[in-house]
């Protein structure tokens, strides 16, 4: 085979690879902050001998921004994954395809920019609080739960980066 | 429709899309309120309180830069197919921006009961209407932005396949 169809070959294999990182990226920040949670208990007092509990939890779903997060990171790993889907089994949409794919894709950017923006900033509001609302910081106690959410929303990005240079090459 | 029809219709676009822009940013850095808690304790809201409300002041003055900048780009110039890439950038910067300040507008309204958080907006009311107004200006400057990104794709990639050669 002539040199050209290598290099073809080998550009279709790069953006294949580019695709399947994308999903990753995107599928694991769903599955990350989906499964966020923890629990502490505090002791608040103790009747005769016996101490009192409470516990506290931290979930995602306490959060609207986290929620649009598992959300639109959810719908961009869809679209990440028809995507691969349509190459792997060479699908044509009938003609269609162009116009799928273009509008798609930058649809699912904006929502992905969004969802992790969103998210990105009540992180930063968990994290360092706000002094001028009197807004406590809760990292110091749910510091699993930080961390967890911090590798998500950095997973997210990954994948945001990926799909932004959609533009410029095809993925 | 004839191409000047168009070509006017275009630029009716940008122009509203960049005056919501520009609404939004200088609604935004303009909303400041002053007030006392019980005549003793005086406290100040400005957008400058939250990184989110910065973020969308600085990501708005830089789509109204651009969008003025836009509107003296000759029509038969070779640079309209960057111009397709820079509204695409920039609608996802605008996009971002929104919804961070609405994230956290939203937990000055109702609060977070279960972190601890208080909604501010009962001390801070005509602030937080200036903010609200702002980012009804944004989310304007979006949704028009959106469309001229449609727009753009249609006219430049044509992946209706509408044109004949």
């Amino acid at each position: 085979m002539g040199r050209a169809e290598v290099v073809q070959k080998r550009q279709k294999a790069a953006i294949m690879a580019l695709r399947v990182a994308a999903l990753l990226a995107t599928a694991a920040a769903t599955i990350v902050m989906a499964l966020n949670k923890e629990t502490r208990t505090f002791v608040v007092g103790t009747v005769g001998t016996t101490p009192v509990t409470a516990s506290v939890t931290a979930k995602f779903q306490h959060t609207p921004a986290n929620v649009f997060f598992v959300i639109a990171n959810a719908m961009a790993s869809n679209h990440n994954l028809m995507m691969i889907g349509s190459d792997l089994f060479g699908l044509e949409f009938k003609g269609f395809k162009l116009p799928l794919v273009a509008v798609l894709d930058m649809l699912n950017a904006a929502l992905l920019s969004a969802g992790v923006h969103g998210a990105a900033f009540m992180a930063q509001l968990a994290k360092n609080g706000n002094s001028h609302a009197r807004w406590n910081e809760i990292c110091d106690n749910f510091q699993g739960y930080c961390n967890r959410g911090g590798v998500a929303i950095l997973a997210a990005y990954v994948g945001l980066l990926l799909r932004s240079a959609s533009p410029w090459c095809p993925l | 429709m004839a191409m000047s029809q168009r070509a006017t219709v275009i630029l009716a676009t940008r122009l509203i899309a960049l005056i919501a822009t520009l609404i939004a940013a200088v609604v935004m850095a303009s909303s400041h309120e002053k007030g006392t808690i019980f005549g003793a304790i005086s406290y100040e809201a400005k957008y400058s309180d939250t990184p989110a409300f910065k973020y969308f002041v600085i990501a708005n003055v830089v789509v109204t830069i651009y969008g003025f900048l836009v509107l003296f780009l000759p029509s038969e110039s070779q640079l309209w197919r960057l111009v397709l890439v820079f509204d695409l950038v920039l609608t996802m910067l605008l996009v971002s921006s929104i919804s961070a300040a609405l994230a956290i507008a939203q937990v000055g309204k109702k609060g977070n009961s279960h972190a601890g958080w208080l909604p501010v907006c009962n001390q801070i009311p005509k602030y937080c209407s200036q903010t609200t107004a702002a980012l009804v200006a944004g989310f304007v400057g979006l949704v028009v932005y959106f469309l001229l990104v449609c727009y753009s794709i249609h006219r430049d990639l044509d992946p209706f396949l509408v044109r004949k050669n």
